[in-house]
C-alpha cells in the first residue's frame, strides 16, 4: 500500500456501550470503515441507526456514561481511541473539523466572525494576530463569502442561514485538519441553498484533500455528494461500497427498500413502495439479523445468526442472502 | 377561474393576504424613531382546490406556505381577501383539520392516544355515551393501521411513523372532507415516509378526501399531488397540473428548483448551482421579488411585479419574461 493510499481514518470494529440501569445498551457495534485523504464517505441511515454516534465517537465526544468498549479508532497512523480528553482537545479542531446540522447553534452570537476564526486559528497554529485575521479573511474567501474584509468584523445573526453555514465551514477547515466530520450539514438549509453547500464542500475536499464523513438522512445528498457510501442500520453497517453501486445496485434488502421507497420525479406511481414497520430500539434489538422483521427475504437463518459483513468486490453487505448461503 | 370543466372546487381563495405587524414594542418606536414595520406574509394569493384532488403548496422557507395553511384552517384571520368552502356532502359547509409537521409535538404527552383522538368527538358533541365515543375511537385506530389496543398507550411508546398516524385518525375525527396537511412527513425518515404517503392515498380513496399539501419536498409533492402551486415569498409564481409543472417548468424560480434538488436517481455532481438566497420578506426586493437570483431578468422586472396570467393549457405563471398564450 503506498503511502497515498493509507486511510487518514481507519476505525475497526468500533463498539460503544451506555450502561443503563436496566443493563448495557449496545449503541454501535462492529462498526469498521476508513476514509482516504480527498474522498467523501456518506453515512447514511434512519435517526438512532448509530451514523452520528460513530462520528461523535471518533471526535471522543460521546456523552457519558457512553463510552468506547471495544475497537480501535486510528487518524493518520496514530491511534486516538485511547487518549485522554486533553490530548483529544488537540486533535479537535486541529486534526479533525466538524459541522454540525444547525449553524445557529453552532456559532458564538457574541464574538464576530473574524473573533471566532482568529481563536480557531491561533489555538491550533503558531501565528501572530495579524497573520491570523489575514488567513481568516482567506477562509471565508475560500468559502466563497463575498467581500470577506467586511464580514470578518461581523457578527453571526448577520449572516443569512447559507451564509452562516459556509462560517461554519471555514471554522472547521481553519486549522487544515485532515478529516471533516460534517453531521447534517444541509439539513437546517433550504433546498437551493443545500446545492450551494454540497458543492463547495466537494469542492474543498478535493482541493485541499482532506477526508470527509459526511452523515445525512438524505439519500439525495448522499447521490451527489460522495465517493463510498456506509448504510448503517440499529448500530452496526450493513452496507458499504462505492456510490453507484449502493444507490443503483444496492445489495441489502434495508437498502433496497429504502431506495424504493424515495418518490421518483421521472414516473408516477399509485403506491410506493415500503417497509413495513420501523426500526427496533436499540435495547430491543432481536437477535439474528436485526433488519429480520421487517425483512421480506427472511428466512429461519435470519432469526438465529447474525450476519457479518462480507466483501464482494468493492462493496460490501451485511446478509446471509449475499453470503453465498441460504437465508 | 383555474378549474378544468367537470371539475368542482372544494376551496376557493380569492385575493387573500396576510400582513403581519412586526414593529419594536411602542416604547422602542418612541424612543429610538423607528417606524412601524409590517411583514407581508400571503400577498395577493388566489387558488382553488378541486373537490377530491389534492394541491400542493410548495416553496422554501419563509415563502409563506405555512402561513396559507393556517389561513385556511382558521388559525390566522386574513388581513384581505376570502376563503370560500363548498358545500360537503352533507350540504353543509366543508369541515377543514389539519395534519401539523411535527408529530412530537403535536400530541399532548400526558394524554392516552384514546383520550387525544376522542376529544374532537367530545368537542364538537359528534359521538355521546362512553360506549360510542370507545368504539368510533377504535374504528379510527383502524383506519389508520393501529391496533385498538394502542389507544391505551401514550404517545412516547410510538415511532415518528406511527405518531403520525395518530394525528392523522384525530384529524379525522370530526369527520373532514378537506385536510390541510403541513409538511406531514418532513420530519420521518424515508423509510417511514413511504408508509405515510401511502396511508394519506389511501384514506384519499376511501373517504374521498380534498387536501392543501404543504411542502418543500419536490419529489414528495410530485407523488401526491394533481396540481402544484409554487410559492416565493408571500406570492405564488407558477400554477399548474402536477405533470406539466414537471416536465415543462416555466417560471424561473420553479426551473431553479427543479434543477437544484438533489437527485437520487440521478445526480448532478458538477452543477453550478444557482447563486443568491431568498431575500428577507421584511424588505422585499422591488418589481418581481425574484429578479435578484434571476437569470433572465431585465430592467422592467426590478420596477415593476408581474401579474399573474393563466394560459390556454389552465397554467398560470407570474413572469414577464416568459410569454403565454391567453
Amino acid at each position: 500500500m503506498g503511502e497515498a493510499d493509507k486511510p487518514v481514518i481507519d476505525v475497526r470494529e468500533l463498539r460503544v456501550e451506555f450502561p443503563g440501569r436496566r443493563g448495557s445498551v449496545t449503541a454501535l457495534s462492529d462498526v469498521s470503515l476508513s476514509i482516504k485523504a480527498g474522498e467523501i464517505l456518506g453515512v447514511v441511515g434512519e435517526s438512532g441507526a448509530g451514523k452520528s454516534m460513530t462520528g461523535l465517537a471518533i471526535q471522543g465526544l460521546l456523552e457519558r456514561p457512553g463510552h468506547i468498549s471495544g475497537g480501535e479508532i486510528w487518524l493518520a497512523g496514530r491511534r486516538i481511541d485511547q487518549l485522554n480528553d486533553q490530548a483529544m482537545e488537540q486533535i479537535r479542531g486541529r486534526e479533525i473539523g466538524a459541522i454540525f446540522q444547525d449553524p445557529l447553534t453552532s456559532l458564538n452570537p457574541l464574538f464576530t466572525v473574524g473573533a471566532q476564526l482568529g481563536e480557531t486559528i491561533r489555538q491550533h497554529l503558531p501565528v501572530s494576530k495579524r497573520e491570523a485575521k489575514l488567513r481568516a479573511i482567506q477562509l471565508l474567501r475560500d468559502v466563497g463569502i463575498p467581500s470577506p474584509e467586511e464580514r470578518v468584523k461581523q457578527y453571526p445573526h448577520q449572516f443569512s442561514g447559507g451564509m452562516r453555514q459556509r462560517v461554519v465551514i471555514a471554522l472547521a477547515l481553519a486549522a487544515s485538519p485532515k478529516l471533516v466530520i460534517a453531521d447534517e450539514p444541509t439539513t437546517a438549509l433550504d433546498v437551493s441553498i443545500q446545492a450551494q453547500v454540497i458543492s463547495l464542500l466537494r469542492k474543498l475536499c478535493k482541493e485541499k484533500q482532506t477526508a470527509v464523513m459526511l452523515v445525512t438522512h438524505d439519500m439525495g445528498v448522499i447521490a451527489e455528494a460522495a465517493d463510498r457510501v456506509a448504510v448503517m442500520y440499529a448500530g452496526r453497517l450493513i452496507e458499504l461500497g462505492p456510490v453507484e453501486q449502493v444507490l443503483h445496485a444496492p445489495r441489502h434488502p434495508y437498502t433496497q427498500g429504502l431506495m424504493a421507497s424515495i418518490p421518483s420525479l421521472d414516473g408516477r406511481v399509485e403506491k410506493l413502495s415500503q417497509i413495513d414497520g420501523s426500526m427496533p430500539r436499540l435495547d430491543a434489538i432481536p437477535i439474528g439479523c436485526a433488519f429480520s422483521p421487517r425483512c421480506s427475504h427472511a428466512g429461519p437463518r435470519c432469526l438465529k445468526e447474525r450476519p457479518e459483513l462480507t466483501f464482494a468486490g468493492e462493496g460490501a453487505s451485511a446478509c446471509w442472502l449475499n453470503a453465498g448461503g441460504t437465508a | 377561474m383555474t378549474m378544468q370543466t367537470g371539475e368542482t372546487a372544494a376551496l376557493t381563495v380569492s385575493r387573500l393576504t396576510k400582513t403581519f405587524d412586526v414593529s419594536a414594542p411602542w416604547l422602542n418606536r418612541v424612543v429610538e424613531r423607528k417606524p412601524r414595520q409590517l411583514l407581508q406574509a400571503v400577498d395577493d394569493v388566489s387558488f382553488s382546490v378541486p373537490a377530491g384532488g389534492c394541491l400542493a403548496i410548495v416553496g422554501e422557507s419563509g415563502c409563506g406556505k405555512s402561513t396559507v395553511a393556517r389561513l385556511v384552517t382558521g388559525l390566522y384571520r386574513p388581513s384581505a381577501g376570502d376563503l370560500n368552502f363548498a358545500n360537503g356532502r352533507d350540504g353543509k359547509t366543508l369541515r377543514a383539520q389539519m395534519i401539523f409537521q411535527d408529530p412530537y409535538a403535536s400530541l399532548n404527552p400526558r394524554w392516552s392516544v384514546k383520550n387525544i383522538i376522542a376529544e374532537p368527538l367530545r368537542e364538537l358533541k359528534l359521538r355521546t355515551g362512553a360506549a360510542e365515543i370507545t368504539e368510533r375511537v377504535e374504528e379510527l385506530l383502524r383506519i389508520v393501521g393501529l391496533s385498538p389496543s394502542d389507544g391505551e398507550k401514550y404517545p412516547h411508546e410510538f415511532s415518528g411513523g406511527q405518531r403520525q398516524r395518530i394525528s392523522i385518525a384525530r384529524a379525522l375525527a370530526s369527520e373532514p372532507e378537506f385536510l390541510v396537511c403541513d409538511e406531514p412527513t418532513s420530519a420521518l425518515d424515508v423509510s417511514v415516509q413511504a408508509q405515510v404517503l401511502n396511508l394519506m392515498r389511501e384514506l384519499q380513496d376511501r373517504l374521498g378526501l380534498t387536501y392543501l399539501f404543504i411542502s418543500h419536498d419536490m419529489s414528495v409533492v410530485h407523488h401526491m399531488s394533481d396540481r402544484v402551486a409554487v410559492m416565493y415569498l408571500g406570492r405564488i409564481v407558477e400554477e399548474g397540473d402536477t405533470e406539466e409543472i414537471f416536465a415543462r417548468p416555466l417560471h424561473p424560480y420553479t426551473q431553479l428548483l427543479l434543477q437544484t434538488i438533489p437527485n437520487v436517481r440521478t445526480p448532478n455532481r458538477d452543477r453550478e448551482p444557482a447563486n443568491g438566497e431568498v431575500p428577507s420578506p421584511l424588505n422585499p426586493p422591488s418589481g418581481c421579488t425574484f429578479h435578484p437570483r434571476c437569470p433572465l431578468a431585465t430592467a422592467r422586472c426590478s420596477s415593476e411585479a408581474p401579474k399573474i396570467r393563466t394560459s390556454s393549457s389552465g397554467a398560470r405563471i407570474a413572469c414577464h419574461m416568459v410569454d403565454v398564450e391567453e
